[in-house]
């Protein structure tokens, strides 16, 4: 069993020196992760943004049914258990988003005609939710040994009224906002992996928002291989 | 010869298209598929539309009825949309509860609802806290031939654009609500949230209007909703290839462009409509 490792960061970015109105002062929440702490799975990971947690489980390359195999690359599987409550529509919206991201960078090809299965289980939510789950499933696949091209990380964001961002939204910041922005982004090229929103904004919003998310995702990035080589370097 | 070769290498039969900047059909990698639109045909719904991308074929009913607010908020409608993919569009589906492509479709068509604001729920209220109107937006997918969600949500602007209420009282004395089908009144339908879907191809190439085999073959999709003012409503981006902000920067404008067209063919509808 793995000593559980938190990694604290907490980072905040200014992305001007001068004020302005617009000038946002990024900050995530304190975030920590945890990988190995259960048995059964191949590979596992708790991830916490603030107050945000999520666990993930991933089984795999097992067995396939059938009916779902692919010939030449494997099945990926996305589980997601609210809370509280049956799984509705919404959280199958949230898997098919979650799935997709990750048959992006996993190598499938290398396991053809296998199933690879990511649950992911809310454990607490106060914001920024699905971008804890991509935090949580990448970091289970790779505790899991799943072949992966590139790491990817999920950040959420949230425009208020006045045009301000803020990063890492909590659940009260989140419905006082006008829009709410969550990006999958690669750690290759920071490129665009997944993006879901809510709410009316403009395209040069657009465009901010996923620059800002762009400097926020190499802070998680760099969390990443800083708690992999704690992990790796002990043993 | 060219049968084999597509059964068999159908990615690189499709390659040597994209090659010559165009796509099987014909058609050229920033070119949508013939749209047609047809409202007002179901008599038993409240409005109703019927639209063709292509192959693709949705048809939209729009039934209102009558329902207590919720608590939360008593001055306050619903509008329940469904979006139901039977075996009859596509050998893919299966009958039985709704499988995961027709539930994000209808959470999708959820989020435009709510995100575009295209109606005001207080509209839909008759009497805070004891009645308001509810519309149930069912889309049936006729025939699956790729790019469901840009057809989803034309059937469901113009379905709404066709609504006609009845006007409601109540009645002090007896509490209950009468209804006076004679006077009939259109929805107020707000905004025009014009949804363009693009398909990616080898992480690089982006094309407009997938169709069915388009859409198997590509390594990712991009939905953008805009309204008339030019503001994004949704960007649903599922996984897939990544994208930089130059290439998103790209579909904006094409995003633009596609609002122009359905807006005009939605006024010439209307318009013909009017005139009946």
């Amino acid at each position: 069993m793995e000593v559980a490792k938190r990694a604290d960061a907490r980072l905040s970015t200014d992305t001007r020196t001068e004020s302005s109105p617009r000038s946002p002062v990024c900050s995530l929440r304190h975030f920590a992760c945890e990988q190995n702490l259960l048995s059964r799975p191949d590979g596992s990971a708790s991830f916490l943004q603030g107050d945000t947690s999520v666990l993930a489980g991933v089984y795999g390359p097992a067995e396939v049914k059938v009916s779902k195999e692919i010939f030449n690359k494997a099945t990926l599987e996305v589980i997601l258990r609210p809370k509280i409550g049956l799984p509705g529509v919404a959280e199958k919206s949230r898997e098919r988003l979650i799935r997709n991201t990750c048959e992006a960078v996993v190598l499938g090809g290398l396991h053809p005609r296998t199933s690879i299965t990511v649950v992911l289980q809310v454990v607490s939510d106060t914001g920024s939710l699905l971008a804890c789950c991509l935090n949580a499933a990448c970091m289970a696949l790779v505790d899991a040994g799943v072949p992966m091209r590139a790491l990817f990380c999920g950040v959420s964001c949230a425009l208020d009224s006045d045009g301000n961002l803020v990063l890492d939204p909590t659940t009260k910041q989140e419905k006082e906002a006008r829009a709410i922005l969550t990006f999958a982004l690669d750690s290759v090229e920071q490129k665009l992996l997944m993006s879901t929103t809510k709410g009316l904004y403009s395209d040069a919003e657009l465009q901010q928002c996923l620059a800002a998310a762009q400097a926020a995702s190499q802070h998680i990035f760099r969390f990443y291989r800083e708690s992999l080589q704690r992990r790796y370097s002990k043993s | 010869m060219a049968a084999g070769f597509k059964t068999v290498e159908p990615l690189e039969y499709y390659r040597r298209f994209l090659k010559e900047n165009c796509r099987p059909d014909g058609r050229e990698l920033g070119e949508f598929r013939t749209t047609t639109v047809n409202i007002g045909s179901i008599s038993t719904a409240d409005g109703s539309a019927l639209v063709k991308l292509g192959n693709t074929t949705i048809v939209c009913g729009v039934k209102a009825e009558f329902a207590a607010p919720p608590l939360d908020a008593p001055d306050r409608g619903y509008v329940v949309p469904n979006v139901d993919l039977p075996p009859l569009c596509s050998s893919r589906f299966r009958t039985g509860p709704p499988g995961e492509e027709a539930q994000v479709a209808s959470q999708f068509i959820a989020d435009v609802i709510e995100n575009s604001q295209i109606i005001k729920k207080e509209d839909l209220c008759i009497s805070p806290g004891k009645l308001a109107w509810v519309l149930y937006c069912d889309l049936i997918c006729l025939d699956y031939d790729g790019n469901i969600l840009d057809a989803c949500t034309f059937a469901l602007l113009a379905a709404l654009k066709n609504v006609q209420l009845p006007e409601v009282t109540i009645n002090e004395e007896t509490a209950l609500a009468e209804v006076n089908l004679k006077k009939k009144s259109y929805l107020n339908v707000r905004t025009t949230p014009v949804a363009t879907s693009f398909a990616v191809f080898d992480d690089t190439l982006l094309i407009v209007d997938p169709t069915g085999e388009e859409e198997h073959l590509s390594t990712g999709t991009l939905t953008i909703v805009m309204d008339e003012e030019g503001k994004l409503c949704c960007l649903h981006k599922p996984g897939g290839s990544g994208l930089t902000g130059a290439k998103l920067q790209d579909c904006m404008s094409r995003a633009v462009t596609r609002h122009k067209e359905v807006n005009k063919l939605l006024d010439e509808v209307i318009q013909s409509m009017k005139h009946k």
